[in-house]
């Protein structure tokens, strides 16, 4: 392959892969508002388009119209930043994810994925450490009270619970021996007695999975970890000071967050796009995407549902959960997996 | 030709960014451009076929080292620094790149005269995946073997200076 | 390709700021900063090195110091909110007292 049709098809990658992440990022908080309105006996929306299926539209629409206010008390260039800076991270880290096997377009053949890198894990875990800068800075720009809580707030547990987080892969790598996250799902293949997937959850990484989970939802800053826009005590946290667009870019990327915290959940610890393929060619090339579409629902569908049944934690003990329980259960899982790697 | 346009580009990036640092009056601007510093190292380190230090450089330094800055400058929220008296005009306006370029100049004599400047690194062959060597398993195993002595000894650093961080910065009951 | 030497003088350019940077501030972050600056200058030509003999000692060496760097940073700032608890000023200036 080219130069020229490596761009050419890398381009047309990075088109359709925004273009599925920012259509679901819409979807999911259509999802949301329809989800927690069942759990709490309300419709939700109901009135844009059958089941309000329109609604993402009209909401991207009224964000759009609104007027796009800046503070006069604000630290203009960095108010101005930081949305972008939140924005831009959460978009980057979807660039790494495979979301299937290769496919075969003519003479084209191809990863689905925009790019195959061997540290692709590491790259993911770097951006996102990159992505706290928004938050803060948002909260720090906005020159306001609510926001600063919020911004000093939201570092701090950011960078608490990454620790976590990224010692909860570890087993995963142990057992994988890469970073790249095609080797993981690849390391994942096959069954035991027919039936069990070979997955890494059901290798005896359940506790890895469960640290990763909620070291996850403290990282993408949600019920029950949303102290930083707690809005009974902070109004909206660190984004109180910011409308129109620039609201809704924070908006964005928090969703995109949890997709892409969805999207490595299914790939480190459920065997990615693995399951049952059948049927003509084209049905047997699309059906990995499909699974691992399926997935991720799934885990928006737990976030959703997390958020519509838990309360909020304290800040104190959202501290001494992350490093007085998560963290030596992470350095536990840790020892016990490397030994039975070392004795096995 | 492209990494040399590649290292151009984020060297540029790196210098601005280092000159931004000395020339801006508010510490949170200084600590977002050693950021901007640390995130064209990085790439820089890609070029160089360093995979595992560039990733880490982006995820210690530029995650977790910078935002414990910045959460400091926010957290003590002092204003603009203060200029002192007795500062000279002159050793700032003249010294400092007096001092930048003369350093350089120095670096370039002496490794033109070592003959360091005939010998090109980072070409192609990294672009392509076929001359990566600072690949993670590599490190892995150089650390955890023939440097196993001084990581546990880093380690024990670390728990020291988390300690130490802990009670300099507690408030006296 | 890259000859070496840009690399080299690249670092020396980083190191000479974060120099300049430790001698004509007077915040004590940005002090702090400037030392960071410092070691990313050295570490360059460390990985430049590394690259030129293949050989991978050089980013063991990047390895430690960016572990040293990140405790002498949570030291160093911790020791900055003591001193901002008790002079009220991040002026190393006015930090001239011996006793605090």
């Amino acid at each position: 392959m080219g130069i020229g049709t490596y761009i050419l098809v890398s381009l047309v990658k990075i088109a359709i892969a925004l273009l599925v992440l920012l259509t679901a990022v819409a979807y999911t908080t259509l999802l949301e508002r329809k989800v927690v309105a069942h759990i709490q006996n309300r419709w939700g929306p109901s009135r844009v388009g059958p089941f309000g299926i329109w609604q993402p539209l009209a909401d991207g629409l009224k964000f759009i119209f609104k007027e796009d206010l800046t503070p006069p008390y604000v630290n203009k260039p960095l108010y101005l930043l930081a949305p972008v800076v939140a924005l831009t991270t959460a978009l980057t880290s979807i660039a790494v994810i495979p979301i299937g096997p290769w496919i075969k377009l003519g003479s084209i053949n191809t990863p689905l994925q925009i790019a195959d890198v061997n540290i692709g894990l590491l790259i993911i875990l770097g951006v996102t450490s990159v992505g706290v800068y928004g938050v803060a800075l948002a909260g720090w720009s906005s020159n306001s009270k609510y926001s600063m809580l919020g911004g000093l707030r939201a570092s701090a547990q950011m960078v608490s619970y990454e620790i976590a987080l990224g010692l909860s892969l570890i087993g995963v790598l142990i057992f994988a021996g890469s970073f790249s996250l095609r080797d993981i799902v690849d390391s994942q293949a096959g069954t035991w007695l027919g039936f069990i997937p070979k997955w890494n959850l059901f290798k005896g990484q359940f506790v890895a999975f469960f640290i990763y989970i909620m070291a996850a939802y403290a990282e993408t800053n949600r019920i029950p970890f949303d102290l930083p826009e707690a809005e009974t005590e902070l109004v909206a946290g660190y984004h109180t000071e910011y409308s129109s667009m620039k609201f809704a870019m924070f908006f964005m990327a928090e969703y995109a967050n949890m997709v892409t915290v969805a999207c490595l959940a299914s790939i480190l610890f459920l065997g990615g796009w693995s399951g049952p393929v059948f049927g003509p060619p084209i049905v047997q090339s699309l059906l990995p995407v499909f699974w691992f579409a399926l997935r991720v629902f799934a885990f928006m569908f737990i976030y959703i549902w997390v958020r519509g049944t838990l309360p909020r934690f304290r800040y104190d003990q959202l501290m001494a959960f992350g490093w007085k329980f998560l963290l030596p259960l992470a350095i536990a899982n840790i020892v016990v997996t490397s030994l039975v790697v070392a004795l096995k | 030709m492209l990494p040399l346009v590649l290292f151009f580009i984020f060297a540029a990036l790196c210098v601005g960014g280092a000159i931004n640092l000395l020339v801006q009056k508010h510490p949170i601007n200084s600590a977002l451009s050693l950021i901007v510093v640390m995130g064209s190292l990085a790439l820089i380190y890609l070029l160089l076929g360093a995979e595992f230090v560039a990733a880490v450089q982006v995820i210690v330094y530029a995650g977790a080292v910078m935002v414990l800055f910045v959460f400091v400058i926010m957290l003590l929220n002092a204003g603009v620094e203060e200029r002192t008296e007795h500062a000279s005009r002159v050793a700032t306006v003249l010294g400092v790149p007096g001092l930048i370029i003369g350093l350089s100049i120095a670096v370039w004599v002496v490794s033109h005269l070592a003959g360091l400047d005939r010998i090109a690194i980072g070409g192609p062959t990294v672009m392509n995946g076929s001359d990566v060597f600072g690949n993670p398993q590599a490190i892995g195993r150089l650390l955890f073997r023939d440097f196993l002595l001084p990581f546990e000894v880093t380690s024990l650093l670390i728990l020291i200076a988390i300690m130490g961080a802990v009670v300099l910065a507690r408030r006296e009951e | 390709m890259v000859p070496l030497s840009y690399y080299l003088v690249l670092s020396a350019i980083l190191f000479g700021c974060g120099v300049a940077g430790f001698l004509i501030k007077r915040n004590i972050i940005t002090i702090f900063l400037s030392i960071e600056l410092m070691l990313n200058g050295v570490n360059l030509s460390f990985v430049a090195f590394a690259a030129q003999l293949k050989s991978l000692d050089g980013h063991i060496f990047v390895f430690f110091v960016m572990v040293v760097a990140a405790a002498e940073a949570a030291v160093g700032l911790a020791i900055i909110i003591s001193v901002f608890r008790t002079r009220e000023t991040l002026n190393v200036d006015r930090v001239n007292l011996l006793k605090l």
